[in-house]
């Protein structure tokens, strides 16, 4: 039977075991939207076409899933650029489709004609412009295949609209040839042997974990090697929830804001061990000063990111899982007293901590109290700023896909929608934005989406009145000139609820907790407007291209 | 130092953009491309010379390359046993008094004259980098008009296919 493009793209969804597309219809892919309607296929509105692509991401990240949405051409296909480029630097899966102009119209600057493909480049793993319907199930085979395996990444296909409505006789490949694609999923094992026996001979290793044990789903692994060994471990930003926060090995964060156990740790370990981690600046600060004594071993799957900041010893191009379910056996049982002790005593020395001797409410409080009236098994999605480092540093993780948050593309307005997402994913369980003022007006359209999809986030609002990240950098290294970071702000509650969202205002430390269990408890979505202390700095810090030894604001017990 | 990367890649639009791209991007510098469909009209060959002084350089560059979903194979052949040529057009002014003396030089260089005009002459020229340097500098003198030159393409000597 002929089908049309717009059908064909459907089919295609149901094939790859896609049931549901966030978008933001225009003229272009009537057709599309057409039949979709017909096909009764399930599709979530957004309000801007950024907040379809964060919460194809946002459901991507908590479920493992790739996350699907579409847009129209010109500005609605430019209104996914930062989200595909979100995307593209923390390695999720992403099929994004665009209307384009008819092939017949292109590059003549019709209206509503941008050329997306060429625009986003840079910013997906891949992407297609199709001019023959015929081409169009091959494309999005390869495009889910692209996007899924290996490293992820986005995929984005421009769809004309003489594509979508000219016909076709349709069937699925069954297979993708693509030869200059082929991930390396086994590692070496010779490399392996290797990395097994560094790990043995190591008096100081610390296991260093990014968001590739997320992806690759080694959280297991990962967790047996560790307790076999007896290695602490610190985790990026995007490895937060990769290993329980709590665990007895749990060195927290490492970085720029990192505690200190893990930056004394990684700054003073003999053998560091890179497991889907790639050694960002925001990791590393100054790259001469980073674990001087060190022998790195790294596991990556893409080649690419081995050796690409920090030279490295032991190289291993794998699939995490693999690596470390082959290396499991190849390792003994450690014993490492002394370097645990070590580590124990910078963690009992130096906590993360915060004063609490004024009138305001400090927003680290907050996200404990969230951590424990959870129990840390709440899905949280932040923004980008303080409030997403407090959320890394006092949230105890003790789930894996759990803290969905923007690591190498810093994209404030990422929260809200990713929210929208997971909890569109992830059906019952708790999903909660920690967002700050700043960040959360830009995509705040997105409360009408989470009230019309009765979808119950719970927004967690660290209002400071300030873009407090910058703020605190202005403090700290521009002699306190506010340059642009006071923001006059709507009352949240108010504006909350005129969405038709319950709003809670939070302005008394004694209630914390007795507030946020409420929120929390409440059915559907709320927002609580936590009236945090406006000038609190997150701490401990290395100053920009400082070495990790060298935190400002180190506070002994 | 100069390294010659031979690039096998899908023949489709749009890939002499991402590469052109990439390598802006990251910051690479290349000295030319030379970009010909193969035996495969699926295939296409890319020859690309560029700049790359750390070892690891090279590395970056090559494994960012290959991310790229349309590169087949790359392949380093600064120092196989290959044959490198590129390709020159040079107009240069040229009266009946020196026109013998230019031919002189196209003789000694064995380069073409491919077309005469009123005061002027076409040389096509082949070579590596250096032989069309050289005859650039002879040239010179006569006023050169115009230039034209192709980026350097190379294969490996063998009876191997290094597909």
């Amino acid at each position: 039977m002929k089908l049309t493009g717009a059908q064909i793209l459907v089919e295609c969804l149901r094939k790859e075991g896609v049931d549901l597309i966030f978008g933001y219809p225009g003229g272009k892919v009537i057709s599309i939207y057409d039949a979709l309607f017909r096909e009764d296929f399930n599709h979530i509105i957004t309000r801007h076409e950024q907040g379809a692509v964060h919460a194809a991401d946002g459901y991507a990240r908590a479920t493992g899933r790739p996350g699907v949405c579409l847009a129209t051409s010109g500005p609605g296909a430019t209104n996914l650029v930062t989200g595909l480029a979100t995307a593209h630097m923390d390695s999720v899966p992403i099929v994004a489709f665009t209307g384009q102009v008819p092939t017949s119209l292109l590059g003549r600057d019709t209206f509503q004609e941008a050329d997306i493909t060429g625009i986003t480049m840079p910013i997906t793993k891949h992407n297609y412009l199709v001019r023959n319907v015929a081409d169009l199930p091959r494309v999005i085979k390869e495009a889910f295949h692209i996007a899924t395996t290996g490293r992820p990444g986005p995929v984005l296909i421009d769809l004309p609209n003489d594509v979508c409505d000219s016909k076709v006789k349709f069937s699925y490949p069954e297979k993708v040839s693509l030869p200059g694609y082929k991930p390396t999923y086994s590692g070496n094992f010779k490399q392996i042997k290797s990395m097994a026996s560094a790990m043995q001979h190591a008096k100081r290793p610390v296991l260093y974990v990014g968001g590739g044990v997320t992806i690759s789903g080694a959280e297991q692994e990962l967790l047996e090697l560790a307790e076999k060994t007896q290695i602490p471990v610190t985790t990026t930003l995007m490895g937060m929830a990769a290993f329980p926060s709590a665990h007895r090995l749990a060195l927290g964060m490492l970085g720029m804001h990192g505690t200190v156990a893990a930056n004394y740790g990684v700054t003073e370990c003999d053998l560091l061990i890179a497991v889907g981690a790639r050694f960002d600046d925001r990791v590393t600060g100054k790259v001469e000063t980073f674990a001087p004594e060190a022998k790195i071993i790294q596991v990556d799957i893409d080649p690419a990111e081995i050796g690409k900041n920090i030279p490295v010893a032991i190289p291993i191009v794998g699939d995490l899982k693999q690596v470390l379910t082959e290396l499991l056996p190849l390792v003994s049982e450690g014993r490492r007293d002394k370097w645990l002790k070590q580590v124990d005593e910078w963690k009992e020395r130096y906590p993360l901590t915060y004063e609490n001797n004024n009138s305001h409410i400090p927003p680290q409080a907050v996200v404990k109290a969230l951590s424990e009236i959870t129990g840390g098994d709440a899905v949280i999605c932040t923004e980008v700023g303080q409030h997403q480092m407090w959320a890394a540093q006092f949230y105890k993780f003790s789930k894996t896909r759990s803290f969905l948050t923007s690591g190498g593309l810093g994209t404030m307005g990422y929260g809200l929608p990713a929210a929208i997402g997971a909890q569109i994913g992830m059906g019952d369980r708790m999903v909660i934005n920690i967002a700050g003022d700043g960040s959360l007006q830009m995509n705040i359209q997105e409360l009408a989406t989470i009230v019309a999809y009765k979808l119950p986030v719970k927004i967690i609002l660290l209002n400071n009145g300030y873009l407090g990240m910058v703020r605190q950098w202005q403090e700290h290294f521009y002699e306190k000139r506010y340059s642009g970071t006071v923001l006059q702000n709507p009352d949240f509650i108010k504006l909350a609820e005129s969405f038709g969202i319950k709003g809670f205002i939070l302005k008394d430390q004694e209630k914390i907790y007795s507030l946020l269990e409420e929120a929390l408890a409440t059915d559907g979505p709320v927002l609580v407007d936590c009236r945090i202390n406006p000038e609190e700095n997150v701490l401990p810090m290395v100053p920009p291209n400082g070495a990790l030894n060298r935190m400002m604001g180190v506070v002994e017990k | 130092m100069r390294h010659t990367l031979a690039i096998l890649v899908v023949n489709q639009p749009g890939v002499m953009a991402r590469i052109a791209g990439l390598y802006s991007r990251r910051g690479y510098n290349i000295n030319s491309i030379a970009v010909g469909v193969t035996e495969d009209p699926k295939v296409s060959r890319i020859t690309l010379v560029v700049e790359a002084e750390a070892a690891n350089e090279l590395e970056q560059i090559t494994k960012q390359l290959y991310k790229l979903i349309d590169v087949i194979k790359i392949s380093d052949i600064t120092l196989d046993d290959a044959v490198g040529r590129e390709l020159a057009l040079i107009k240069v002014k040229s009266t009946a008094v020196n026109r013998s003396e230019i031919l002189q030089i196209v003789d000694i260089f064995r380069a073409k004259i491919v077309d005469v005009s009123r005061g002027a002459v076409i040389i096509e020229v082949t070579g590596e980098q250096d032989k069309v340097e050289a005859i650039l500098s002879l040239l010179k003198p006569y006023g050169v008009v115009e230039i034209a030159r192709t980026g350097k393409v190379a294969l490996v000597r063998s009876a191997v296919s290094h597909r």
